[in-house]
């Protein structure tokens, strides 16, 4: 083995089994990080992100969870294209979960493609490098000589080839270059990056292959359903165990102690409930409906969606708990404003609704667990399941599986918790699944909202003040997970006189990351009350917006307001906006900024007199970088995208009654159905940036494009989500 | 109660709770994966399979009701003419996302184009209501449908 250090990762080179060219790294920090007796008892690992065989197949490691964002297929591809090998000759294989080994592996916040832009495109790159160093030792000419094609070194003056596969044994023997030295590819030269490439794992996806957390089975095997009080971290006073006992293939029921607190619930501690298992996962089902148990009595039984609306409005009329941030002075500048706008919105709880229900597989024994999830955030898991079990966190390997669908609800680890636990205690392997009233009421979910606002516009048409009173949800002056909003979030900078005010409803209900996290309500209101002051200054919605991002760029760091515009003039000469349109239709537009990328939208609705609104199409503008990886992933995902912000624009809301969600299935949960929705037009700009992650920011604007283009057909402003249509009657 | 069935063109035997649904027979018994688990209900179509060619959801059916007829999952497309045909579809668009409900989905598209060999827009709305893609990857679905039927897909 030779190794090269570099100034944070040791890159290493080994000959492995079948005589294979294997390349990977011990990440540094480790020491660092955790103390010299720490690394020197667990010495960092090497992974092997690329191991080229013999025969010209080239492995790549998945490093990250999958969960339909594509990211086992676009990662790789970095590296394929610096190593300069054919795609079909590259097989990816799944990380277990070990940041200690890959870094970070997690799924959110549209990271990833960021992040690994430069890196795994170097790890490419040095493995070319190395099979270049090879050849030429072999010809010996000078390396520079040499060029690359599909797995193959070339030595065009000498006519003369090599492959990669039999050039294994020799670069195994080479000193690796530092990673930061390789040449990267000139854009122009891609062959893999840029190609609409299907997804690796799409032919087992449509022939039924067992690729998910649900499908997974180890030998001797048990099913169990794990039954939480309606209200969030309620005990279980009492529960008739003998009676689920009694069903036939059951093969113990018993009842775990959990966290009654709602913090800890959302950093994946147990809950309080009770656990049936069984040989079959419907017969555990079966004998849950006899267990007839009593919760202990909870505060949280106290909360009700009413109540927070009505708690909200209280409040809105106080004084706020705090100011986060106070630029110019609204209060003089509304007073003085040609024109003014007062305005409340609402936004609900909503749940993730993954359609794959959460699950986990863990397998107990002697002081040991293993697990297999389809999570999107695994690693913290590992500290929250040996706590529970009494064991060290080494002593947990945890083993990704695809999930079917992430959108954040798999961040929290509260399934893996659940089938360690059930496994300890029964002394077997255990799947625990969720079922669909599971899933619906024991989510972490996206926090309501209400914002109370002001704004003000000159007679020229300019907005001059802006005061938003924002309710949310926390505790002890701390937010709920994601219920918060940045400072600088937009308007904030655009405005002279801005004013963000919150105050908070500690409500008990666990909230969460879901996809877009705060830009998925915020944007709405944002974009809806910027078309409130547009009507009030007699002004184009477009033309308004364009005025408002007309600010020095000194002025918003880390906005790019040229970037905005852009993308808002590309969507206006798309939409054709502007055009007269029948009574009764409408044009909206909306734009946002999150994740790095810029998009900004257009809906087009058609109203009918009894109020049914039909979406006709939605035309998507979007600034993520110079470079899209795989378009045919990323049109899925803008696409997704934007479908599943009309879905939270039409149909979903959380309600809570007595501390419990009141909505348990697809019925009265209902999500958008292939006969809702619009055709979509998709653009992107390639803008001199480095590229952005695509999985959430095209979510945001679609809300508002469409509720402002109701207004445009109707008169009728929408402030409340999801959208009442019975409102919506001519 | 022991039940003789025939899935896929093969006989086979489980023995379960006359209530136990089909589609827990199949994941559970059979180790027939494709069908998956969404919502018990009837409500998002992934458990889709064909009984004699209809598609059914397989979480409300009882094995007790299922007898000796033919039941077919996503598992035995590839030898189906119509199904394999939608299944290229799917492959070449690259329709899934996550993936979990398109088993689901092709098996409700594909009996879509037994009984209706060019479905048109609102042929397709009807039969692939009742599947849910959490996704959303319904403008894919529909262009899949289309090519599949030999259809242009705009
Ligand atoms: S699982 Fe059968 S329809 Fe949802
Ligand atoms: S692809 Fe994820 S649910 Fe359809």
């Amino acid at each position: 083995m030779t190794t090269t250090q570099t100034r944070r990762d040791t890159l290493k080179v080994s000959l492995g089994a079948g005589g294979a060219f294997v390349l990977g790294f011990t990440l540094a920090g480790k020491a660092g990080a955790q103390g010299l007796a720490a690394a020197n008892a667990a010495p960092g690992k090497l992974n092997t992100y690329v191991t080229i065989a013999p025969d010209g197949i080239v492995s790549i490691i998945a490093k990250n969870p999958e969960v339909g964002q594509g990211i086992k297929t676009s990662l790789p591809m970095l590296i394929a294209e610096e190593l300069d090998v054919d795609w079909s000759k590259v097989r990816t294989v799944q990380a277990i979960a070990d940041q200690a080994t890959y870094g970070s592996q997690l799924v959110g916040g549209s990271t990833a493609i960021p992040q690994h832009w430069q890196s795994l495109r170097r790890v490419g790159a040095t493995a070319r490098a190395m099979m270049i160093a090879a050849a030429a030792e072999e010809w010996k000419c000078p390396p520079g000589e040499c060029a690359t094609d599909a797995g193959q070194v070339i030595h065009a003056r000498t006519n003369r080839k090599v492959t990669y596969g039999s050039l294994c044994t020799k670069a195994a023997c080479i000193t690796p270059p530092d990673p930061a030295s390789v040449q990267l590819k000139a854009s122009k030269d891609f062959k893999i990056i840029g190609r609409p490439t299907p997804q690796v794992d799409t032919a087992a996806i449509v022939t039924g292959q067992p690729l998910f957390g649900i499908d997974f089975k180890v030998p001797g095997m048990l099913y169990a359903t794990y039954l939480k009080a309606p209200v969030f971290g309620a005990k279980v006073a009492s529960a008739d165990l003998a009676a689920a006992k009694a069903v036939k293939g059951v093969r113990d029921a018993f009842i775990l102690d959990g966290s009654e607190n709602v913090n800890d619930l959302m950093n994946g501690a147990l809950a309080p409930g009770v656990a049936v298992v069984a040989d079959s996962w419907w017969t555990a089902q079966q004998a849950r409906a006899k267990l007839n148990v009593q919760w202990a009595a909870h505060p949280t039984s106290r909360s009700s969606s009413e109540g927070f609306l009505a708690q909200a409005q209280t409040m809105s009329r106080g004084a706020p708990l705090r100011t986060e941030l106070k630029a110019g002075d609204p209060d003089p500048a509304l007073a003085s404003a040609a024109k003014t706008v007062e305005a409340a919105y609402h936004y609900p709880f909503i749940s993730h609704a993954n359609l794959e229900p959460q699950n986990c597989t863990a397998s107990y024994k002697d002081g040991k667990v293993e697990i297999w999830s389809p999570s999107q955030y695994p690693e913290p898991a590992k500290a929250v399941v040996a706590r529970q079990l009494g064991i060290t966190a080494r002593d947990v390997t945890i083993n990704m599986v695809r999930g079917g669908g992430g959108f954040g609800r798999r961040l929290v680890n509260d399934s893996v918790v659940e089938a360690a636990a059930i496994s300890k205690q029964v002394g077997a392997p255990v799947k625990v699944l969720f079922s669909r009233e599971d899933e619906m009421k024991h989510d972490f979910y996206r926090a309501a909202g209400y914002h109370f606002l002001k704004g003000g516009v000159d007679s020229g048409g300019k907005i001059t003040a802006w005061k938003n009173h924002f309710v949310s949800f926390g505790k002890n002056g701390a937010y709920s997970t994601a219920a918060n909003i940045s400072r600088t979030e937009f308007p904030a900078r655009f405005v002279p006189n801005y004013q963000l005010d919150v105050s908070m409803i500690d409500g008990g209900i666990p909230t969460g990351f879901l996809r877009a996290p705060i830009s998925n309500g915020v944007a709405f209101i944002t974009q809806s009350f910027i078309d409130e002051l547009a009507v009030a200054a007699g002004q184009d919605p477009m033309a308004f917006r364009l005025k408002m991002l007309d600010v020095p760029a000194a002025q918003t760091p880390g906005y790019d307001s040229a970037r905005a515009i852009a993308t808002i003039r590309k969507v206006a000469e798309m939409s054709n906006w502007g055009r007269r349109m029948p009574a009764r239709s409408g044009l909206g537009m909306a734009f946002h900024f999150a994740h790095s990328g810029y998009f900004a939208q257009v809906a087009e609705v058609k109203v009918a007199a009894n109020g049914d609104l039909d979406i006709v199409k939605v035309w998507s503008v979007c600034d993520v970088g110079r470079q899209i990886i795989n378009p045919l992933g990323a049109d899925n995902q803008v696409e997704g995208s934007i479908l599943d912000g009309i879905s939270h624009a039409l149909y979903q809301k959380i309600t809570v009654k007595d501390g419990a969600v009141q909505q348990a299935s697809f019925g009265d949960y209902p999500l958008l159905r292939i006969n809702k929705a619009p055709a979509i037009e998709n653009h992107y700009i390639l803008s001199d940036n480095n590229p952005t992650g695509l999985g959430e920011p095209a979510l945001p604007p679609v809300i508002p494009a469409v509720t402002n283009a109701i207004f445009a057909a109707t008169g009728k402003r929408i402030r409340t989500l999801p959208i009442d249509t019975a409102q919506l009657k001519a | 109660m022991a039940y003789t069935l025939n899935v896929n063109g093969r006989t086979v035997t489980a023995d379960v709770d006359p209530a136990k649904p089909l589609l827990w027979v199949l994941r559970e018994d059979l180790n027939v994966l494709g069908p998956k688990y969404g919502c018990g209900l009837a409500q998002c179509g992934a458990c889709t399979v064909h009984i004699d060619g209809q598609p059914v959801r397989a979480c409300i059916t009882p094995i007790s009701s299922v007898g000796t007829k033919r039941v077919v999952t996503i598992e035995a497309m590839e030898n189906d003419a119509v199904g394999k045909k939608v299944q290229a579809a799917w492959s070449e668009i690259d329709v899934a996302q996550c993936g979990y409900c398109q088993a689901g989905q092709i098996m409700s598209a594909t009996a879509l184009i037994k009984s209706k060999p060019k479905p048109t827009d609102a042929d397709i709305n009807t039969a692939m209501q009742g599947n849910i893609c959490r996704c959303a990857t319904y403008t894919r679905i529909r262009r899949a449908i289309k090519r599949a039927s030999g259809q242009s897909e705009a």
